[in-house]
């Protein structure tokens, strides 16, 4: 969907839309720092601004590659805000994609309009907080003002209390409705709600013309039409915006010298100058963009884009104010990391010498759930094959180790075997997979050699 | 040591206080540091920080937050058995008791989140905030909602709020089905033991040498280091043992210098705390208190360490040594072992083909009634007791958890029982009656 003509937009330091992203002041740079004159302004800033942008989701200028979807959500809001017609909609694409960003931006071009300013009432909902419709409800309620106007007043249904609310927007000066927005970001969590019957009193609203509404659903999950109930799915209009990034290498690797660069508002122009030239030399180093290309392999969206760059940014200081290739291939490195062979790295000896036995169990038993009895026998051989006894550990001690395997859930118990069954008999399986170990092995500090052969042998 | 002292908006001379406070991890502290940014920028939403028990993970989170004065809020979610509680300290920690107060009883996330925005609304952050949450692993069992809301909850209260996540368990365990804002992800990794050297030497006793109390954790690190790498854990066994490490010393017998012969002395001691101490099944009192007795008489220690001071009656155990036959051994050799007047038999005539583990790694299998009672008269030579209190013996195993009772529900009126107590245990109490019970296991046959 990126647009080709659509060249590297520097993004503004403070767009000042987003209330949230108001910020105090920069304190003083400390004094000592005064006589480098570069750092002086720079560097603090640059971290600002760049902060903003990778930490803080600031709204960008223009939104990358989603002119199409910008362009048809405007419209459809238009229609309810201006024109006063209800509608409804989804906003679907995969996490990190710009769904919650398409629709900030949207509604901060619509907000320009004086008219529809003074008009649109808009009430957030997301999944995550309003887990159930009661909760819903009185979110509704507080966002459209209106605790005051219900009072205590009992309602008898759902439905009836939504259409008082609508009810009561019309009083006062205007003799008619005003329109609302209804946005409803992690859209799928609403469809686990009892009887869905938010979302069907929104839909039912939505399609008789009662009051203007727009229903906007912001969701990840492609198959989100298929958890609608039927009644509620007939009244929802079908509408649908995906965020499907089709982004190709070449056009990710524009976009992360873009995301790096400094805006023309910067308050140090020369430093950004030096800077926006640095990133530019960064970004046709072989290297970065081979690290580049792997990350956009795993994954293309801009938030993990944003994550990798967050940890560049951090190896940036005073000292070096520039970003390096090296920082690049760290922050990667970072990022890719095997967390479990971190884990493994950091397991005593004991519990290494368990998870080799349950490897070897593994590879006689085919994959077979094991016990603690039937490790610490397969750990038993391989110390009886050996002379001197420095591994002899006794049967609680060794438990300890195999309890703490379990904590580190690295492995787990069967499902559905009872909780009646004595610990060393409750069957576990091992959650590592056998290039894992190896992996771990290799790395693992002062290996003993003989338990290096054990693992490597064929059988226990 | 550098890397931690040049972080701009931080004063130097705070700086140089935690990089005092955490050896060995000054390059996290450092990455962590650099990360967060100067106060008043943001940092990112959520970081999580996994890495062994006592990898300093809350330490150093501590000393940051605390040495460099930012605002924060530490919830333990062990402590915090309803999200209730992690609201209230998480607002009362920011805006003041006041804060806490206005939420409604039972409160939902979504009052929560509408009280910090309230409040924020009120007083702006003018630094990062942040919300430290220890064992985070146990948010997974918590409502579905509050892990992924807290990850992204600088979106949602549109605050300067970063939340840093701290666990054992790796993030891949976390992870929800339909995804969640991805947290940063940092690694503490395990002290080496030259660093776990390091560190522990510095809890030295003023009246020794520094060279003297290294030494012995030198030692102490070759007793457990194989065992155990947790700081926590070996700090503990370091105080517990240092008195008796100090003995011949303090009696003019050898000299502080002396590594071989302290090392002679200390050595199976600590190999004897590795059983009890280590394993918890003393307290660190006892322990003490053991130490004492030990040099009056030896040989307490073992009737302590097991738990085979369980006082049965005669024919409970007898109950018991056939629960654990019954459990452990084939039916079908039952005539083999309990028949009076058996010819010799020998195992391959039992074998079956697909048996290549013995039962005692499988575990028990369960058996009904009647089985244990057929076992039971066969065991016991002399006269029994009435049926009825062989009943009551059972229900009392039950209840001491020696024996456990499998319920099937279809099946009410016939109960399954299985033995639930260790070979160790068996054998100890088979030793009280005289009864060689090895004899009669089919898998020692
Ligand atoms: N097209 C784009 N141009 C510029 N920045 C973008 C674009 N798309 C996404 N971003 C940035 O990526 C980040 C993630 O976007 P956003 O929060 O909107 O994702 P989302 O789709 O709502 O994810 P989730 O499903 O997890 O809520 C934001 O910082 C946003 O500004
Ligand atoms: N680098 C260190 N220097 C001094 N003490 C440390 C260090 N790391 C950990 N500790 C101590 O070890 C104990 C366990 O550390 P803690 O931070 O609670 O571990 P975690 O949170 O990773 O499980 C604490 O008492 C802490 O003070
Ligand atoms: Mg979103
Ligand atoms: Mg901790």
């Amino acid at each position: 969907m990126l647009a080709e003509k659509s060249k590297p937009q520097p993004i503004t330091a403070d767009d000042g839309v987003n209330a949230g992203s108001r910020h105090p002041r920069l304190s003083l740079v400390p004094a000592k720092l005064e006589s480098r004159q570069w750092a002086h302004h720079g560097f603090p800033q640059v971290q600002k601004v760049l902060r903003e942008r990778f930490c803080h989701q600031q709204l960008p200028e223009e939104p990358e590659g989603v002119e199409a979807q910008h362009k048809h959500l405007l419209e459809l809001l238009k229609r309810t805000a201006i024109h006063g017609e209800s509608n409804s909609l989804l906003i679907v694409g995969p996490r990190g994609a710009g769904k919650t960003m398409l629709l900030k931006c949207v509604l901060r071009d619509l907000l320009q309009d004086k008219e529809v300013q003074k008009n649109l009432l808009q009430v957030h909902l997301n999944g995550l907080l309003q887990t159930d419709d009661r909760i819903a409800l009185k979110e509704i309620t507080r966002q459209l003002h209106l605790e005051n106007a219900v009072g205590d007043k009992v309602f008898g249904s759902f439905a009836e209390n939504l259409a008082f609310l609508l009810e009561a927007l019309k009083k006062g000066d205007r003799s008619s409705s005003r329109p609302v927005l209804f946005v409803l970001d992690e859209f799928d969590l609403f469809a686990h709600h009892k009887n869905q019957t938010l979302l069907y009193n929104l839909f039912d609203v939505s399609q008789s013309a009662q009051t203007p509404i727009a229903v906007v659903g912001v969701t990840c999950r492609l198959d989100v039409l298929e958890l609608l109930e039927k009644r509620v799915k007939s009244r929802f209009s079908h509408r649908q915006i995906h965020l499907l990034s089709s982004l190709t290498v070449t056009q990710y690797l524009r976009l992360v010298g873009t995301q790096l660069s400094l805006p023309d508002e910067f308050p140090d122009a020369k430093f950004a100058q030096e800077w926006n030239s640095s990133i530019e030399t960064l970004c046709a180093d072989k290297s970065v963009e081979e690290v580049l290309q792997r990350h956009f392999n795993a994954s293309k969206d801009f938030r993990s884009m944003h994550m990798l760059l967050m940890l560049c940014l951090s190896r940036v200081s005073v000292a070096k104010p520039v970003i390096q290739p090296a920082d690049l291939q760290e922050a990667s490195r970072l990022c890719l990391a095997d967390a479990k062979a971190n884990m493994l790295h950091g397991l005593s000896i004991l519990e290494l010498c368990l998870i080799i036995a349950m490897k070897h169990l593994n590879d006689v038993y085919e994959g077979e759930p094991f016990n603690l009895q039937m490790v610490h026998n397969e750990f038993k051989k391989f110390l009886q094959r050996k002379s001197n006894s420095m591994y002899n550990f006794n049967q609680p001690v060794v438990r300890k180790a195999f309890e703490h395997l379990q904590q580190l859930e690295l492995i787990r118990p069967v499902e559905g075997s009872s909780a009646k069954t004595q610990s060393e008999y409750q069957l576990m399986r091992l959650m590592l997979d056998h290039s894992q170990i190896m992996e771990a092995l290799q790395k693992y500090p002062q290996c003993p050699t003989d338990v290096k052969q054990w693992a490597m042998s064929a059988f226990g | 040591m550098t890397t931690l002292l040049q972080h701009p908006g931080y004063e130097e001379g705070r700086l140089q206080k935690v990089a005092e406070l955490l050896p060995c991890r000054e390059v996290q502290a450092g990455m962590l540091l650099s990360l967060m940014g100067e106060p008043q920028q943001y940092s990112y939403p959520s970081i999580f920080i996994y890495g062994h028990r006592a990898s300093g993970k809350s330490h150093v989170m501590h000393v940051l937050l605390k040495e460099l004065e930012l605002p924060h809020a530490t919830v333990s979610c062990v402590e915090c058995v309803s999200v209730v509680l992690l609201f209230e300290h998480v607002l009362r920690s920011f805006f003041g008791s006041d804060a806490a107060s206005l939420l409604p009883c039972s409160p939902s996330l979504s009052d929560f989140v509408r009280v910090y925005r309230q409040q924020c609304s009120q007083s702006p952050a003018k630094e990062t905030r942040y919300i430290v949450m220890e064992k985070a692993e146990l948010l997974r069992d918590t409502d579905a909602n509050v892990l992924p809301a807290l990850l992204r909850l600088q979106e949602l209260v549109e605050d300067n709020v970063t939340v840093i996540l701290l666990s054992e368990i790796v993030w891949d365990k976390f992870r929800p089905n339909t995804g969640c804002f991805e947290p940063l992800v940092l690694n503490f990794p395990d002290y080496s033991k030259g660093e776990l050297q390091q560190i522990l030497s510095r809890d030295r006793h003023p009246s020794y040498s520094a060279e003297f109390y290294s030494s012995y954790i030198n030692i102490l690190l070759g007793v457990f280091y194989s065992v155990c790498r947790d700081l926590r854990e070996l700090r503990h066994l370091a105080a517990l043992n240092f008195s008796k490490f100090c003995e011949p010393v303090e009696e003019g017998k050898v000299k502080e210098t002396d590594t071989h012969k302290l090392w002679r002395n200390i050595e199976p001691h600590l190999k004897k705390a590795m059983q009890t101490v280590y394993l918890r099944e003393v307290s660190s009192l006892q322990w003490e208190q053991m130490q004492q007795m030990e040099e009056k008489e030896t040989g307490i220690l073992r009737g302590l360490s097991a738990h085979t001071h369980v006082e049965l009656p005669y024919y409970s155990k007898f109950l018991l040594i056939a629960a654990y036959l019954a459990s452990y051994n084939p039916a079908r050799t039952d005539k083999r072992f309990f028949l009076k007047h058996h010819g010799k038999i020998r195992k391959t005539n039992f074998l079956k083909k697909n048996e290549k583990t013995s039962n005692h790694l499988l575990g028990p299998k369960p058996f009904p009634l009647d089985r244990l009672l057929a076992i039971f008269y066969s065991v016991v030579d002399s006269r029994v007791a009435p049926t009825a209190s062989i009943f009551s013996q059972i229900s009392s195993l039950v209840t001491l958890q020696l024996l456990a009772q499998v319920s099937h529900d279809d099946q009410l009126d016939a109960p399954k029982y299985k033995c639930a107590v260790s070979m160790d245990f068996i054998c100890a109490i088979s030793r009280t009656v005289n009864f060689d019970i090895v004899k009669y296991l089919y898998d020692f046959l």
